[in-house]
């Protein structure tokens, strides 16, 4: 006990070493520590999600961006397929089909265009306000409400895909009908809105004056029976209202718009197959990925990149540890009057030893503290750190 | 108390050859050692606390032969039986007075640190004009407050045999009756031996003998 606190006392009085020495070991044993931490968390974040998720159809290409933009929103939007491929499902008469359109933002979150099956295969449940019932509404997770401070009655405007594109789409001003219970996944960072809302965004449907009772006639450049060409000066709506919802309309074939991808969710293992089966091979412009399994893929290659990254690290830890012990070795030195003193009163080899044994003590307990500290306060953002690492 | 025989003692490499006659303290003696720089008085004290092992000879500390015993040994001996006044009073920068004070306690299981300990610790310091300040860290010290933190040290465990190296030395004159007094007293009450290095000759009409190194000195041809 007084090893300890004469070990302690010493340690105290020079601060600038120990805490030097702390933060050293302290680094070293935080980084695998944090890793391993974030890596659990990615894994049982990405499983989970992958694992509730059938099948995902999307365009010909890679498999992982199909499923990092569909099961987690990430910002990388894959090749687009159109709503004919939901059709062929939906009339297959094997699976249900969740289209999805993740392209857009609000305020930095993803703005996810679906149907309502989403939130039911989800189990998503409304906590505040109701569900998307009509154009121009959208349901937030519980951590846009949170984070943007915003809730039912509130409005959200969808960014511009290309600021300075002056013909480009211009923001729309969502509603907020609903908040959802937090369900602690990609889910409570989304704006979800209808899919026809997600093409109004993009600009595919819209909505403006009814330019074929030539009200003014300034916007009209050109008038058939058939046809009528407005010029740029139409002003489009930019806020869907009760006064303005009717005039928007879609030009072309829904069958043609686009979606980033698709859930599929087979009637049973059998149907699910038989699914796979259609979409196997180098003809189908689809793919049909099991999200599991890409999800595994993915892991694999974490793991390995981990694997190395221990092995760099350990290199490190090593290189530290023998500096540490250069650093007490070469304090020694220095202590050599503190040393003799301990020597002339009659202090033995062992209450040296024992007084360097306590000081390392309580460097490795220091340390160990704030890496226990580090690890705990890491703990609540890790599900944020994940995103941020390895989806968005 | 002190018994020493024939000692020779020489530093590994050094012309200085230090020789001493047989000699003997007797216990509760207080003894002078008088000498001018360099004659061996402090290799003296450290080779009768076993700091040093001479090349011949015996030291003999209440019937102990320190000389003959293994450095553990010695050290043990020591912490137990003798109190020793460094002359750069060899306190540690990193504690406080009383740590200082009490620090033989800590760091040998032959000394039990208790509350009587540190009351003792205590009135010890308020003795010597250093009550006040046993929270304050040495290096914070004058050289006159570092030297009574030295006496205290060497006094706490109430040793047989205290060796002071220029104990007063760092003080003014009138703090130096004073604390020589107390030394004295201390002594005394213990019934310990005193042996003390010192230049000053003022002081040496306090002691009950006086040895005149100049008598012991030879340098090696």
């Amino acid at each position: 006990m007084d090893s300890l606190y004469l070990a302690w006392r010493y340690l105290a009085f020079n601060k600038l070493r120990t805490a030097t020495l702390v933060i050293c070991v302290t680094l070293i044993a935080i980084l695998p520590l944090a890793l391993q931490v974030l890596l659990a968390e990615s894994e049982r974040q990405l499983l989970a999600r992958a694992g509730s998720t059938p099948l995902l159809l999307g365009a010909r290409g890679s498999a992982l961006d199909l499923a990092m933009n569909a099961l987690y929103f990430a910002d990388e939007t894959p090749e687009l397929i159109s709503m004919a491929a939901d059709e062929a499902i939906a009339t297959s008469g094997l699976a249900m089909p969740i289209p999805l359109y993740v392209r857009f933002q609000a305020r930095r979150f993803p703005i996810v265009g679906t149907t309502l099956d989403y939130f039911g295969f989800r189990g998503l449940r409304i906590a505040q306000g109701r569900q998307l019932a009509l154009l121009g509404e959208c349901v937030i997770g519980a951590d846009v409400a949170e984070r943007l401070g915003i809730g039912v009655g509130d409005s959200l405007l969808s960014s511009p895909e290309a600021l300075f594109d002056l013909a480009g789409v211009y923001p729309l001003k969502m509603q907020v009908v609903g908040v959802l219970a937090r369900a602690h996944s990609a889910d409570d960072r989304a704006v979800f809105v209808d899919l026809k809302t997600a093409w109004v965004v993009q600009g595919l449907v819209h909505g403006h004056e009814d330019v074929t009772r030539g009200e003014d006639s300034s916007v009209i450049i050109d008038r058939t029976q058939d046809n009528v060409v407005a010029s740029a000066r139409l002003v489009e709506y930019t806020e869907i209202t009760a006064d303005n919802i009717d005039s928007f309309h879609f030009h072309g074939s829904p069958d043609s718009y686009p979606l980033s991808a698709m859930i599929v969710v087979p009637n049973d293992d059998k149907a699910g197959t038989l699914l796979r089966g259609r979409y196997l091979g180098s003809e189908p412009p689809y793919q049909l990925a099991v999200p599991k399994t890409v999800i595994e893929g993915l892991l694999a290659t974490i793991f390995r990149i981990k694997e190395v990254l221990d092995a760099v690290i350990l290199i490190v830890a090593v290189a530290t540890v023998l500096a540490l012990v250069l650093v007490f070795a070469l304090s020694l030195r220095l202590r050599q009057r503190e040393i003799q003193t301990v020597f002339h009163i009659g202090g033995s080899r062992s209450t040296i030893a024992r007084l360097l044994a306590a000081e390392i003590v309580i460097i490795l307990l220091a340390a160990a503290l704030l890496c226990a500290l580090g690890i705990t306060v890491m703990q609540p953002f890790s599900d944020e750190l994940v995103r941020v690492l390895f989806i968005a | 108390m002190i018994r020493i025989e024939t000692l020779t003692f020489s530093y590994p490499g050094a012309e200085f050859t230090l020789n001493v006659p047989d000699f003997r303290i007797e216990p509760q003696e207080k003894v002078a050692v008088i000498g001018p720089s360099g004659s061996g008085k402090t290799t003296l004290l450290n080779l009768v606390a076993g700091i040093l092992v001479p090349q011949q000879g015996r030291v003999l500390c209440a019937d102990t032969e320190v000389s003959a015993l293994d450095d553990p040994a010695r050290r043990a001996f020591r912490i137990s039986n003798i109190g020793f006044v460094f002359q750069d009073f060899e306190l540690l920068d990193y504690l406080n007075v009383l740590d200082n004070i009490i620090h033989p306690y800590r760091i040998s299981s032959a000394l039990q640190l208790n509350v009587d300990v540190r009351t003792r610790a205590s009135e010890l310091a308020r003795q010597m004009d250093i009550g006040d300040k046993l929270r304050r860290r040495v290096d914070h010290l004058s050289q006159g407050e570092k030297q009574r933190v030295a006496i205290c040290r060497a006094l706490l465990p109430q040793p047989d045999l205290v060796l002071a190296d220029e104990a007063t030395g760092n003080l003014d004159p009138r703090n130096k009756g004073q604390i020589l007094g107390l030394l004295f007293d201390s002594v005394a009450a213990h019934g310990a031996t005193l042996l003390a290095v010192t230049h000053d000759h003022e002081l040496l009409p306090h002691f009950d003998r006086v040895v005149d190194f100049n008598d012991f000195r030879s340098d090696a041809p």
